[in-house]
Formats: C-alpha cells, structure tokens, sequence
C-alpha cells in the first residue's frame, strides 16, 4: 500500500514537472520569453535542412552568427553579408521569431561581458531592423562568457565565441 | 610587476606578544603606541600551542578535541600563525581553571597558549576558553564563553578563533562568517551552476539553487540573511532576492526587453543597485526593496556596472567604458557626476570597496594577465596581489584584511582562492567541485 502510493505520486511529479518543462521549453510560451528556456536552452523544431524556411536551414545555409573583435560590436563586412542573408530569410519568412544570442569570450570579467554581450545582439537587431526586420520579432538576450561553443584557452577559441547567434525560436503568433 | 610591496600588517601594542617576537621588525614610535610591522620577507609566523580541549563531562569528548582542530586550522590558515605540535607538548592542561604551566610551554617556545574546555548538556554545548602570553606570563583578556546548540559547534570553534586572532592582532576576527559562491559542473560549453553556500573553511556546503537556470554572481545583504544574485529562469538575466532561512526567491522586476544583472546591496539594507542593459546601453539603477522605485543613476551610451556602496552608503565606486575602456569611477549614492578613479594602464573591473571604506578592491587586466588588486579610494597607491591566466570578482572578509576571489587555470575548472591584503598567504580554499563567484558574508551574529 505505501509503495503505491509513493509510486502514484511519484508519477504525479513527473507528470508536474513535464508539463512545467514543456511550457518552459516549447516554442512559442509567451510574448515575453520567446520560447527561451532558464539554462540558455530553447527548443524548437528544427525541421529537415533541405527545406529552405526550416530553422535547420537557416543555421547550416543562411549561416546563423557573425564574429567580433575583443572587446567589441562593430559589424565587419564579412558579418553584414551574414545579416543581409539572415534578413532575406526573415523577410522571406514572416511567422518567425527570433532571439538574439550576444556571446563574450573568457578574457574579462563576467559582468562587463554580459553587458559587452548585451552591446553584440542590440547591433544585430539594430542591422536586421535596418534592413527591414521588424522589431516586435527580434529579442535580444546576453550571455557574456556563460555560453562558450569553444573550450580551449587559445586565441582561435576566443576568435569563435566573441559572437551573436540569431535563433529562430517560435513561429510568430504560435 | 609589483605583486606585492610593503606588506603592513599592523599590531597594536595593546595586542603584543611581548617577548619573543624578536624575528621580526619591531619598531617603537616616537609618539605612538609601541607597534609591530611585519613586511613581506620578514614575516615569522607566531608559535601558539593548543592542547586538547578539555571535555568536562563524558558527553563533551564527541566535541572537544575537534573545536580544537577547527581553531588551530583556522589560525595556521591566515599564515600569521604556527601550530607547536602536540608531540612536543611537554605537559598535559588538566584543568581549564587550573593556571597554565607556562614554563613548560615557554621551554618549547610557544609564544600564544589557548586551552579551552567543553560541556555537554542535552544539545546544549558550552565552549570556553583562555589565551596566555606565554612570554610575559601574562592571560590575553578575559577567559570567554560561548554556549549553543551542538549542530552549531564549528561556529562556536570559529567563535572561540575571532576573539583569539583579535586579541592578538589587534584586528577584527573573520572566522565565524560564510561565503555564497556558485558551484559548476559539467562541460565548459553547457555549465551547470548551482548557488551554494559554506562556511568560510568550507565545511556545511549547502546548495541554494537546482541547477536549472544558469546564475552567477550571488551578494549577501549587510545583515548576511539575504542574497542577491543574477539568475536566467525566464531565459534572460534577472535579478533576484532570496531569503536564505526560507530559500524563496522573488523576481526584482521584469521590465520586457531588459536584462538586469550585477546586483549589490547598499549598506541599509533596504536599497538595490544593479546594471539594467536596455538598447546595447548598460546603465546603474537602484530600487529601494519595500516601495518598488526605482531610480536611474547612470546615464551614458556605454557600458556602467559592476556598484558596489562605500560602507557609509554615501558613495558608489562602479566600473564604466565610457573612456573607451573599462574604468573604476566614484559618484554620489543618488547618482551624479562620477569621477574616475583607476589610472594605471590596463581595463579594471569588478570594484568592491572595503568594509573599513579604505581600500577598493578590483580585477585588473593588462597585457594578458589577470590580477586582484587593491587601490586607496583616491586611486592612489595600487597594489597587485595576484597574477594568473584569470582571476576576478574579489570579495572583502569581514574584517577587511583578506580577499576572496575565482581563479581559473588555461582551460581549467575555476576554483576560489583567498589572499592575504598584504598579497601574502595565497590559498585554494577548499570545494568539492569547481566553484566561481564568492561573495563573502558580515561576521555573524
């Protein structure tokens, strides 16, 4: 008797906790949050790569980051083609979303990267508002050094984490 | 580079050791006060002995002996003092009240003698204890006492360690305190950080928080029983408020297309200031906690963070790239024109000011290397304690006379670290995982 009942609110839990999850983690769970999720972590269909207006497509074809120099949020030229793209894409495709990544990388301290980060993606969203992207589709959110993709202490891995990742978190209205 | 210059660690004569304390530089003043001044090179650490507590009852012997252990453990820690082993012990204390043999520990050169007892009635432990200049022949102040609940028996040892260093530095103690710090696990590129919090050796590691959301950067409020931090449970970074004896948390405030981050205390207890990012402009802002209002303090195109109060509350001490750079500045609690303050070369960041209001701790970074530094408040006299591949985030003791701060090694775990203000006694202090971001606590109560 006690084993079911520990087993029946074991599954209760579970059962709590997955819907919490899903609504913490699935696309499209409020205005504010665009589907992002407490660990930097947003789920979203990615769909198949092939598909020009999946979210896969645009991070493998249209190309998902731009680059910065230490310590700075200007645009280079190379990161502009990359946005002129990224913007094509947006404005091809107008039921989605986007959450502006703006990375550090490891050499300085934590909270000047989060607000050095938080310069990154507002360049970002300023450059793709620019070219016609409008603002009530774009968040920006910082990470500062919190995120890296490259773990070495090396130059090269710095080069790869100074960045700001567009994400295509939630079709628009979903 | 200057790691460290003059090291001045100050003992007033009230708090001599007389005898015995021929290695180092002692130094009568004209018009002052007798003073010892150890400097960096000449500092002898001062023998002490402490045999066993004494357990007076049967019960008490569960807990003697180790309050002993925790407050030699603490005073070798600060470097300032030497164990005499037991094994060299010539006598044996019987009698707390019986008058120490102090001969016996003269012969083995012990300049500082503790003997403390123990009781145990129900949960109920007494601690006390007695501090003898060996030399003079002389008790250190009166004989203490220090009565509690047994699950609190390390802090009555840290207790029985801040009146011992006090009396014999003439300094405030900083045993009896803790640090909130995060924990991290798991690979560099998806950490998980969880808040935790310890005793300032370590020992009563708790977690404050799952893991789920990144945090970072936690503060303890003036009376040590709330922490600020930054956490991103909506997916963006907010600041928080946690009450530690509840461990609820409550949201500052959820302005849509903001991030707040880099929260601190003023020294009342009832005012925030934290780094609000809104547009690319990271700028100052406090909110008193009870009304809600919030006042803007800074107002520039450029990055303003890391505040941190005077100890008066009347100034605050906040680094800006307003210069194009990262700079330490000084303005008025209410805002205002801020004067900047860090001069050498190289970006500072990170500003504490220090609980006696005289010293601004920062991180300094120039040419590749990361440093802990202190600077007087006029940016005048720096000094580098540290050098590595990363050190930052310093946080005062209590007592003003040591820093903590994360160290991390080349594509290492990070790690925290103590240093004496000197920039003596560099130390790892000790976690069972990889740990960033110490805040340190006010002494406790």
């Amino acid at each position: 008797m006690p084993r079911f009942f520990s087993a029946l609110i074991l599954t209760a839990v579970v059962g709590l906790a997955a819907c919490t999850n899903a609504d913490r983690f699935g696309p499209g769970s409020g205005d504010d949050d665009f589907g992002y999720g407490p660990g930097g972590i947003h789920a979203a269909a990615l769909g198949d790569p092939n598909d020009p207006r999946s979210p896969a497509y645009f991070q493998q074809s249209v190309g998902d980051r731009v680059f910065f120099t230490t310590d700075s949020s200007s645009l280079n030229t190379a990161a502009q083609r990359t946005l002129d793209a990224q913007a094509r894409w947006l404005n091809d495709n107008r039921d989605r979303r986007i959450v502006i990544e703006g990375h550090a990388d490891e050499r300085g301290t934590r909270e000047y990267n989060v607000a050095l980060g938080a310069r990154r993606a507002n360049a970002v969203q300023e450059y793709l508002h620019s070219q016609g992207v409008a603002l009530n589709r774009m968040r920006t959110v910082s990470y500062g050094k919190e995120r890296p993709v490259e773990a070495c202490p090396e130059q090269r891995c710095w080069d790869l984490n100074r960045r700001a990742v567009t994400v295509i978190t939630a079709a628009a209205g979903a | 580079m200057k790691i460290s210059r003059r090291a001045a660690l100050v003992m007033p004569a009230a708090a001599l050791l007389s005898a015995g304390l021929a290695p180092l530089a002692v130094r009568a003043q004209s018009n002052g006060p007798l003073r010892i001044e150890i400097t960096e090179g000449v500092i002898e650490p001062v023998p002490f002995a402490l045999p066993d507590f004494i357990a007076e009852n049967g019960p008490a012997q569960e807990y003697a002996a180790p309050i002993g252990r925790v407050v030699v453990s603490n005073l070798v820690n600060t470097g300032l003092f030497r164990e005499i082993p037991r094994e060299a012990h010539l006598t044996r204390v019987t009698s707390f009240d019986a008058p120490a043999a102090l001969s016996d520990w003269r012969a083995v050169n012990a300049q500082a003698l503790i003997v403390g007892a123990a009781s145990l009635s129900g949960s109920r432990l007494s601690v006390k204890f007695r501090l003898f200049d060996v030399f003079s022949g002389q008790q250190m102040g009166e004989g203490l006492q220090f009565a509690g609940d047994t699950a609190n028996w390390r802090r009555m040892a840290h207790k029985v360690s801040d009146a011992v260093y006090s009396r014999i530095t003439g300094e405030g103690g900083y045993f009896d305190s803790r640090v909130v710090f995060v924990s991290e696990s798991g690979p560099r590129d998806n950490r998980v950080k969880r808040l935790a919090i310890m005793d300032q050796d370590g020992a009563n590691l708790q977690h404050l928080t799952d893991g789920r959301a990144l945090v970072f950067a936690p503060r303890f409020s003036p009376d040590g029983g709330r922490v600020l931090y930054t956490s991103y449970e909506t997916g963006f970074p907010r600041v928080y408020l946690m009450d530690l004896a509840t461990r609820s948390a409550r949201n500052l405030g959820d302005q849509p297309g903001t991030m707040t981050f880099a929260p601190r205390f003023a020294p009342n207890g009832q005012t925030v200031i934290y780094s609000l990012s809104r547009g690319g402009t990271t700028d100052l802002y406090s909110q008193n906690l009870s009304s809600g209002q919030i006042t803007q303090l800074t107002n520039a195109p450029s990055i303003a963070t890391a505040p941190s109060y005077a100890p008066d509350g009347s100034r605050i001490v906040f680094e800006s790239d307003r210069s194009g750079t990262q700079q330490l500045y000084i303005m008025p609690a209410g805002g205002g024109e801020a004067r900047r303050v860090s001069a050498g070369q190289g970006r500072y960041g990170t500003p504490v000011w220090s609980p006696r209001g005289d010293l601004i701790a920062f991180t300094k970074s120039h040419q590749g290397r990361f440093h802990i530094g202190v600077m007087r408040t006029d940016g005048s006299q720096e000094r580098l304690l540290t050098a590595s591949y990363l050190d930052e985030g310093p946080t005062w003791a209590p007592n003003g006379r040591v820093i903590m701060f994360t160290r991390e090694v080349p594509g290492g775990n990070p790690a925290l670290y103590s240093v004496d203000i000197s920039g003596r006694n560099l130390r790892r202090v000790p976690t069972e995982a990889a740990a960033s971001d110490p805040a340190w606590s006010p002494l406790m109560p």
